[in-house]
């Protein structure tokens, strides 16, 4: 195999990995906000004991998310050099932004929220958790920034001629809200608390099924399937945008994921299919006519540009793309359907009796990481052949001293590392969850101590 | 101080950070086999438990300055040296993840294997931060393109193996003085003993350091020579490492792991000094060499970088400083330890 294809398994495999983990630090910082801050607002217990249960599975979650982190910022350097000369003035910025505000904020207030119980009072330990929840997103903020820049470039100027082109920021703000900045982030985000809320879900749901912990289990369904069902709306909306978007900037990308090859008025958006690149057409579609062109223009007369319009060597590899993409949709509007289902089951007090629904729950944590993992695919292997859209293909990215035996090294040094990682990361998992919460929880001591538990105990 | 100047001393700053902050961290993994009982191991993580990642991330946030600020310098070190940072990214990968499992599962085997990985992980991720420091003051051969041509193995030369032995010696010692000044009774005792022989190793490292660097590398010595006020820091580094024996034999733990900090930026600061104002010295074609001119960002992005930089440094030291204060004081073990 060539460098190419290896370095792109290798990057696709590490980022893929990492990218289990940031979206359920991001969705749980989110519900340890709510969860402490309804505690701190009406001093029940059974509050204290879900921030500080939920707390041990998120210091689980970033710890792996850290650790994989550093793979990537060292990947674009060691795997991408000529990429990273191409690009430093731009994306570099980014990132080190990125190292500043964000990660200094996280791993800094992550201590008092995972050691701080004792040691500081109630409201300052909130504001930790605050911080570590705002730091979480400001870290999404700048690398979706810096990846959305790829997608689609702004801000900048192309200077030098051939190796030695590279691109130079002229205006710091227009790259930041590049076309597509704001409509990804937002998607990325929504997708992060899915996958947050869906595990609180599924592990209240499993306890509702077992018996156990009933009242901890009620509330923890009940706060995540508000913020699940809050997202999956969300969703769709900003993958809306998402795609109009996509049909303005990279139209190629856009009739990839549509299997679309003839440019056509009256496009159907396909619900099914089957891509036969080689014959160039979309088998066994079915479609809602019409329904493409009116999203992306407006209106069913418009034109959609189909990949006929790009030459074959400016296209991305459509299968791939197209059921990536169609994977998330039909995972989306699954998961719509699941949490508006339970939502108005739970709100009518009925949801517990429905154990096959409960079980649907338990397993309904994988969706939003599927989702999530079917989205980068056909958002990154749609834009090929290009590493930054129009300007740089990702065969000039390569490390020009990098080689296949170097690469195959890294990679299964890699691929025997994530697999234990991930072993380790389940079994401490599920040894929390069958640990379940502490009862002692329920009773806050030191700075956390409710005021008046002296009096009523005596 | 023009602009590129100033980024060239803003990453050094980043890096000499990360060694003193993060250096003790690695110090404590190096000594972790040291122990044997379960309870003084996990008195030893939840010293640098609430810490570590933070210091991590000045390696972070420095990786991420240099790829701002010189991407060619950050294209041209990474995938030249691509085997050695695989490996120190699986070592800190190790390092990271056993901290936080270790004390999740009672079982021995289980534990046993996160204190192998901790500890490993940590002195490999010493010693490759060594020998990468060691190449760029040999010189590595850097071609017409800016690429490193070279194998892994090519390295592993005794200067660059001399210097890796030196800074996992220079991170135990601030580990040992780290767990000295954290710890109490049983486990103070044997860390008295760690931090008289990591000391002992040190400055015999150092010393052959030294030796090799003024024999053998004249441009690394060329500024002191030219300018020898500049000596007035080599003269800091030697009274800081020499303060180190001094303050623990009072018994003053605190300022003596504030010496081996010092001791720590002014060996950081010899090494930019010898640099300066290349950031991969080229041997043998000099004339190759990545300086902070033809390697650097366009200055409307260094510009940038700057307001960035003064915007977020100063939060970022007010609330390090913060989190120390919190946790100052003697390790006890309680229900939210590891
Ligand atoms: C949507 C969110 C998101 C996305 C797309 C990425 N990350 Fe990430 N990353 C996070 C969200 C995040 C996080 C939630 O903020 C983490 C997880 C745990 C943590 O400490 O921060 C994190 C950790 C993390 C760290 C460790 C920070 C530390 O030591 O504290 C690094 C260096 C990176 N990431 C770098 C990257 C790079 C180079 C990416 C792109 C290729 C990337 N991340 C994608
Ligand atoms: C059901 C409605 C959905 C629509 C219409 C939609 C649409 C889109 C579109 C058009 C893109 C490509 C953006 C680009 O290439 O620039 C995208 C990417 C992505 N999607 Fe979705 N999506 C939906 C549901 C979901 C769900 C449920 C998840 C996860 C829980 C998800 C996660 C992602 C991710 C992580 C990306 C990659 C990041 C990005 O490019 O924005 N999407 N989505
Ligand atoms: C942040 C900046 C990012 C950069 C510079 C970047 C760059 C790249 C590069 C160099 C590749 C390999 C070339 C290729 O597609 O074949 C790639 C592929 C990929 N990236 Fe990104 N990426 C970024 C962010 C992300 C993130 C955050 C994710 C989400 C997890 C992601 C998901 C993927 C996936 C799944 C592939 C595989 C595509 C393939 O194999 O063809 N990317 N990206």
């Amino acid at each position: 195999m060539d460098v190419l294809l290896l370095s792109r398994i290798q990057f696709a495999l590490t980022v893929g990995f990492h990218y289990l983990y940031p979206p359920l630090s991001i969705g749980l910082g989110v519900l340890l906000v709510i969860m402490e801050g309804l505690w701190l607002k009406t001093r029940d217990p059974v509050y204290h004991q879900m921030a500080r249960f939920w707390t041990k599975v998120f210091a689980l979650t970033f710890a792996i998310g850290v650790a994989t982190g550093i793979v990537m910022e060292f990947e674009f350097g060691t795997n991408w050099a000529a990429y990273s000369r191409y690009v430093g003035d731009v994306f570099g910025s980014a990132l080190a932004a990125e190292g500043i505000f964000a990660f200094f904020l996280e791993s800094g207030f992550l201590a008092l929220l995972l050691f701080g119980w004792d040691k500081v009072g109630p409201r300052m330990h909130f504001f930790a958790t605050c911080m570590v929840c705002l730091g979480a997103h400001f870290s999404a903020i700048w690398i979706v920034v810096a990846n959305s820049w790829m997608h689609t470039p702004a801000g900048f100027h192309v200077v030098g001629e051939g190796l030695a082109a590279r691109a130079e920021i002229t205006d710091f703000w227009a790259m930041v809200f590049n076309p597509s900045s704001v409509q990804r982030l937002s998607h990325v985000l929504c997708g992060a608390w899915q996958a947050g809320a869906s595990l609180v879900v599924s592990v209240g749901a499993w306890y509702l099924l077992k018996r156990r912990h009933m009242e901890f289990a009620r509330r923890s369904l009940r706060a995540g399937l508000v913020l699940g069902l809050a997202a999956s709306l969300g969703q769709l909306a900003t993958g809306h945008a998402s795609a109009v978007g996509v049909a303005r900037h990279q139209p190629a990308k856009l009739a990839a994921f549509e299997g679309l090859y003839a440019t056509t008025t009256n496009a159907p958006l396909n619900l099914w299919g089957w891509v036969d690149e080689a014959g160039e057409r979309l088998r066994f579609g079915v479609g809602i006519p019409g329904l493409l062109s009116r999203m992306v223009h407006g209106e069913a007369g418009q034109p959609v540009r189909g990949l006929a319009e790009f030459a074959r060597a400016d296209r991305p590899p459509v299968p791939l793309t197209y059921l990536s993409y169609h994977g998330m949709l039909g995972l989306g509007m699954g998961l719509l359907a699941l949490n508006g289902l339970a939502a108005f089951l739970e709100w009518r007090g009925t949801l517990v009796r429905k154990r096959w629904l409960l079980w649907v729950l338990v397993l309904g944590v994988l969706g939003p990481q599927l989702a999530n993992q079917l989205g980068w695919l056909a958002a990154e292997v749609g834009r090929q052949p290009w590493i930054v859209h129009g300007l740089l293909r990702t065969s000039d990215a390569l490390s020009p001293t990098v080689t296949a035996p170097m690469v195959v090294t890294s990679l299964v040094l890699f691929g025997l590392v994530y697999v234990l990682l991930f072993a380790a990361f389940v079994c401490l998992l599920n040894d929390k969850i069958q640990h379940g919460p502490d009862a002692a929880d329920l009773a806050p001591a030191g700075k956390h101590a409710l005021p008046d538990a002296g009096r009523s105990a005596g | 101080m023009d602009l590129n100047t100033t980024w060239f001393v803003l990453i050094g700053v980043l890096f000499a950070g990360y060694a003193m902050l993060d250096g003790f961290d690695l110090g404590v993994g190096a000594l972790h086999l040291f122990t044997d009982t379960d309870d003084e191991r996990r008195i030893m993580l939840n010293a640098i438990g609430p810490v570590w990642d933070g210091n991590e991330v000045w390696l972070v946030t420095g990786g991420g300055a240099l790829f701002a600020a010189f991407p060619n310098v950050y294209a041209t070190a990474f995938s030249g040296f691509y085997l050695a940072f695989v490996l120190l990214l699986v070592a800190l990968i190790f390092r990271a993840v056993a901290i936080e499992f270790r004390s999740k599962r009672p079982g021995r085997r289980w534990r046993q294997s996160w204190d192998v990985g901790f500890s490993l992980g940590s002195v490999l991720s010493s010693l490759l931060i060594g020998v990468v420091l060691g190449n760029l003051a040999w010189g590595v051969p850097v071609d017409a393109r800016g690429e490193i041509s070279g194998s892994f193995l090519g390295l592993l030369h005794p200067y660059a193996l001399l210097l890796g032995a030196t800074t996992v010696a220079l991170f135990t010692m601030h580990g040992a003085i780290y767990i000295q000044m954290k710890t109490e009774g049983d486990l103070q005792r044997k860390s008295r003993l760690w931090t008289r022989r990591a000391i002992a190793g040190f400055i015999v490292c150092y010393a052959a350091t030294t030796v090799a660097t003024l024999v053998s590398l004249p441009h690394m010595t060329e500024r002191l020579r030219n300018q020898p006020w500049l000596f007035s820091i080599a003269a800091l580094a030697l009274l800081a490492i020499a303060n180190v024996p001094r303050e623990i034999r009072r018994g003053r733990e605190f300022r003596a792991f504030l010496s081996s900090c010092g001791a720590i930026a002014g060996l950081m600061g010899l090494f930019a000094l010898g640099m300066y104002p290349n950031l991969i010295y080229s041997h043998p074609f000099p004339e190759h060499s990545l300086n902070i001119h033809n390697a650097a960002s366009s200055p409307r992005t260094l510009r940038i970088m700057l307001v960035i930089a003064a915007t977020g440094v100063p939060l970022v030291v007010a609330y390090t400083a913060s989190i120390y204060w919190v946790f100052r004081g003697k390790v006890r073990l309680d229900r939210t330890s590891y």
